[in-house]
């Protein structure tokens, strides 16, 4: 019944979308009416889809599709939980580009209007796919749709190139996912996912279709070395695509990994939670040392998802461990956290994204070096962001301090280990994600204060006008979002109890529901508990002390006078602390992670120039080694091409005569 | 009567081959036009003789789709586009020619060689035929290869065409009406195709010659 509702929802999509071809150049129609009425419908979709997480599972047989190959679809407790999540942070990134798409940015709106409704449509229907055919062919939409929004500004050379990027390597992973389903299927030739279920695989196929597994998601959630896509192709998508790109598309990598490595595989063995731990870690790590040095918003942001990415991983990787060794209750809190994070960044992240758009349109730069000070000209912007800032930094009360505090609470109970080894190398890795989590509050100020804060390192800043309204709504959304999910946890984590109970036959809401809503208690209420609505209430009493004792007892007024200026008295805005300088302690900490191109100027330059770029290592160790063995194959495979059709022809002929002495043998 | 029938289908196959042949030894385009044609009418033959020692009658409608398109209506568009063209005389070769015939009769001998456990399991009245039409293909084939000239080489493509349509006769008594049907469209826009594209490339280069192309390649 709720299946059926949902097919409707995602038929209005493709409607709006049709609808978007019909008035192709009609900005304010497409703007104000169809991506608004998407909106709702997305939203529609995620109380829909929260329904169906407390329902029994659905099936349904699409009569789509090829003959005799029917689309299969299925909503169950997992897949209704992501698709609340592709819903709800759906529905705000819809509402703000309806205030965001402009007249005249290359692609013209009712073109937008189809891709970015097609790309909402086919991530809910890889999500509700029964069958590797249906997932496959929706993965792939989702793939290409997202490739034209990338490239909306497709004049620009530099853009283009991102989207192929993107496209190339979504490709290379869309051939894993499909070699993992060939193996999942066993044989048997049927591809639907109850089949790959029934199978009884050995421990080494099980261990091909999961690394098979690792690589096709992992390629499209951006995880090392196949993350390089993630940089390029966000700062050149339009905000409410990056928005949606790494808000929502990439959690369908999650999905798809966790269907794979818990549903559809009936095995699951130790060094496999160990690999993705690793994996993630590293990943983590690289994204928020590299976030830490950008200069490009955008760029910064892409970043910090590789890093959130990496966390969902090591959040995984602990879960399929404790599931190899039969410890369901620890494999069920890392589970918890995974899928508390996945929420809890699809919405921190759209909103920031959709933040860094709305600065976009108000002063034309991407570049933190010229911004500063916004917080005056675009107060609105700047408020809302902050609770993604908080949220992503992983400060409570918001969303993101409980799934990193989930996350570190699995980790402190790694002790029951049978395995010694694992038993030290956990420990570290939790030190680790403790690092990772600090250094990402770091990158946080960095991108709060030298946007927002502070004084505008360009005149023309001060003119900057503040988001329209449907832009607010929509940041507004994602803003509520975060902040009531980081204050009533426990009410997520009933739902997610629906989908850890599905995969790993164990929930955390009987022990959480029993300490009541205030109180989060994993494990029990003796061993460590988080209460973000009383932490809210210390942190507001706290703020209020501060500012009576201020205003009555101290001398209680706001004096403006200079600062001490170092005996200098010639200072400029440009003069404050920059991203490059913000960044500088961690590019030298950290320096083997990057290699840095730098021009120093000589002490006598009349107009000094400073440059600094620190690009990726894996550029120059893996994927241009790869380029140059294709470039020389292609250059022996072009020694075929004469261009003359007597050698065509002749290849042709001589083809046909080889298989035919073939088939006579 | 029956046997004496049965006997000329062989002979109609002979003298496919021998057409064939004469095609690849013939320099002349008109000439390789005149060839095409008698293949043609050949083939409208041995089709009407099997349908009528099989008895079956739609074999007759495909004569008669094969008469009126490959041996009236192609050979009249070919004759006009070479009277346009203006080039009814020289056919350069690739290869010299009696290179090809040498490779043809290899052709000829491994068609027969290859067609000779297929011949067993047909149960056509024609099947001893199927190494003939083979070798037609193969050496129709060749001709596209060999010719330097954009209309022998279409010509090469129809005769191509022909000795499939032989060979299908021969091996199961002729395809279904509707394939043929299809494929005698297919031709016939394939030819319209083909004449649009020679005056292009005649415009483009002033002249036929198809090394010209050559020069499209990228580098």
């Amino acid at each position: 019944m709720i299946l059926d509702w949902m097919l409707v929802t995602i038929a209005g999509w493709l409607l709006i979308s049709l609808l978007g071809v019909a008035c192709l150049r009609r900005t304010w129609l497409v703007s104000r009416l169809l991506f608004p009425a998407g909106g709702l419908l997305a939203l529609v979709f995620a109380v829909l889809a929260v329904s169906a997480l407390f329902s029994t599972p659905e099936v349904a047989e699409l009569a789509l599709g090829l003959p005799g190959l029917p689309f299969h679809l299925r909503l169950d407790a997992l897949s209704a939980f992501f698709l609340a999540v592709i819903g709800g942070a759906g529905a705000g990134i819809s509402i703000f580009a309806a205030g965001y798409f402009r007249h005249g940015e290359g692609t013209p709106p009712g073109l937008l209007c189809l891709e970015y409704h097609v790309f909402l449509a086919s991530m809910c229907l890889v999500v509700l796919a029964d069958d590797a055919y249906v997932f496959m062919v929706m993965w792939e939409t989702m793939a290409l749709s997202s490739f034209f929004l990338v490239t909306t500004n497709h004049r620009v050379p530099s853009i283009r190139q991102a989207g192929y990027l993107y496209l190339l390597i979504a490709h290379i992973g869309a051939i894993a996912i499909l070699l993992c389903f060939g193996v999942l299927q066993a044989n048997t030739g049927l591809y639907t996912f109850a089949n790959m279920r029934a199978q009884e695989l050995s421990s080494f196929w099980s261990s091909c279709a999961f690394l098979l597994a690792v690589l096709g998601f992992g390629a499209k959630a951006g995880i090392l070395p196949l993350h390089v896509w993630l940089p390029e192709a966000h700062p050149a998508a339009p905000s409410p695509v990056s928005a949606l790109m790494s808000g929502v598309m990439l959690k369908t990598a999650i999905y798809g990994l966790l269907r794979v490595a818990f549903d559809l595989l009936q095995l699951q063995l130790s060094w496999w939670g160990i690999l993705m731990l690793c994996l993630g870690l590293v990943t983590a790590l690289f994204g928020v040392v590299f976030s830490a040095v950008q200069a490009d918003m955008k760029r910064l942001l892409a970043y910090s998802s590789i890093e959130n990415i990496g966390l969902l991983f090591v959040a995984i990787g602990l879960a399929l461990l404790f599931k190899a060794y039969g410890m369901i209750g620890l494999s069920t809190l890392a589970l918890t956290a995974a899928l508390f994070h996945v929420v809890a960044h699809a919405f921190f992240k759209s909103l920031l994204f959709l933040g860094t758009g709305s600065v976009l349109h108000a002063t034309g730069e991407r570049n933190l070096g010229k911004l500063g000070g916004l917080m005056r000209s675009m107060p609105w912007v700047a408020w809302l962001c902050l609770v993604g800032i908080l949220a992503s930094s992983g400060l409570p009360p918001l969303s993101g301090f409980v799934s990193e505090w989930l996350l570190l609470q699995s980790f402190l109970f790694t002790t029951g280990l049978p395995d010694p080894f694992f038993n030290m190398l956990v420990p570290v890795v939790a030190a680790a994600v403790a690092l990772i989590a600090a250094l990402a509050g770091y990158v946080m100020v960095k991108f709060f204060g030298v946007i927002f804060l502070g004084q505008s390192r360009e005149k023309r800043l001060v003119e900057a006008h503040d988001a329209s309204l449907l832009e607010r709504i929509g940041l507004f959304w994602l803003a509520a979002v975060t902040v009531l999910i980081g204050i009533f946890p426990v009410y997520l984590i009933d739902a997610i109890d629906q989908v850890t109970q599905a995969l790993v036959g164990y929930g955390l809401a009987v022990t959480v529901r029993a300490n009541g809503w205030l109180v989060l208690a994993p494990i029990s209420i003796e061993r460590a508990s988080y209460s973000p609505l009383i932490f809210l209430g210390i942190v507001g009493l706290g703020v209020v002390l501060a500012i009576v004792m201020v205003r009555l007892f101290y001398h209680g007024r706001i004096r403006r006078a200079a600062p001490w200026d170092c005996g200098f008295p010639a200072q400029t805005a440009r003069m404050q602390d920059t991203a490059e300088g913000f960044g500088q302690p961690i590019l030298q900490i950290f320096s083997p992670f990057f290699r840095v191109k730098r021009e120093v100027p000589s002490p006598f330059d009349a107009h000094p120039q400073y440059r600094l770029e620190s690009s990726d290592h894996f550029w120059y160790w893996f994927y241009l080694p790869i380029a140059r063995v294709v470039e020389r194959l292609a250059i022996i495979i072009a020694k075929l091409q004469q261009g003359r059709i007597a050698l065509y022809l002749l290849y042709s002929f001589l083809t046909l005569i080889v298989l035919l002495v073939v088939i006579k043998r | 009567m029956h046997l004496l029938l049965s006997q000329s289908i062989n002979l109609f196959a002979a003298m496919l081959l021998i057409v064939v042949f004469a095609m690849i030894s013939q320099r002349r385009i008109l000439r390789v036009i005149h060839l095409f044609t008698v293949q043609g009418a050949t083939l409208v033959a041995s089709t009407i003789v099997v349908g009528y020692l099989t008895g079956q009658h739609h074999l007759y409608y495909s004569a008669a789709v094969t008469l009126i398109v490959k041996v009236i209506l192609i050979p009249v568009l070919l004759h006009r586009v070479i009277d346009r063209l203006n080039v009814r005389w020289d056919v350069e070769t690739l290869i010299n020619i009696p290179t090809t015939m040498l490779i043809g009769i290899v052709l000829v001998v491994f068609a027969f060689n290859l067609a000779l456990p297929i011949a067993k399991l047909s149960l056509s009245i024609a099947r001893g035929t199927l190494g003939i039409a083979l070798a037609c293909f193969l050496l129709s084939f060749m001709m596209m290869i060999s010719r330097a000239k954009a209309v022998p080489q279409v010509i090469g493509f129809l005769s191509m065409e022909n000795s499939l349509f032989f060979a299908a006769a021969a091996a199961t008594n002729g395809m279904p009406m509707i394939v043929e049907l299809g494929i005698a469209f297919d031709v016939l826009a394939g030819i319209l195709i083909l004449g649009v594209f020679m005056f292009q490339i005649r415009e483009q280069f002033d002249s036929l010659d198809i090394r010209h192309l050559e020069k499209l390649k990228e580098d």
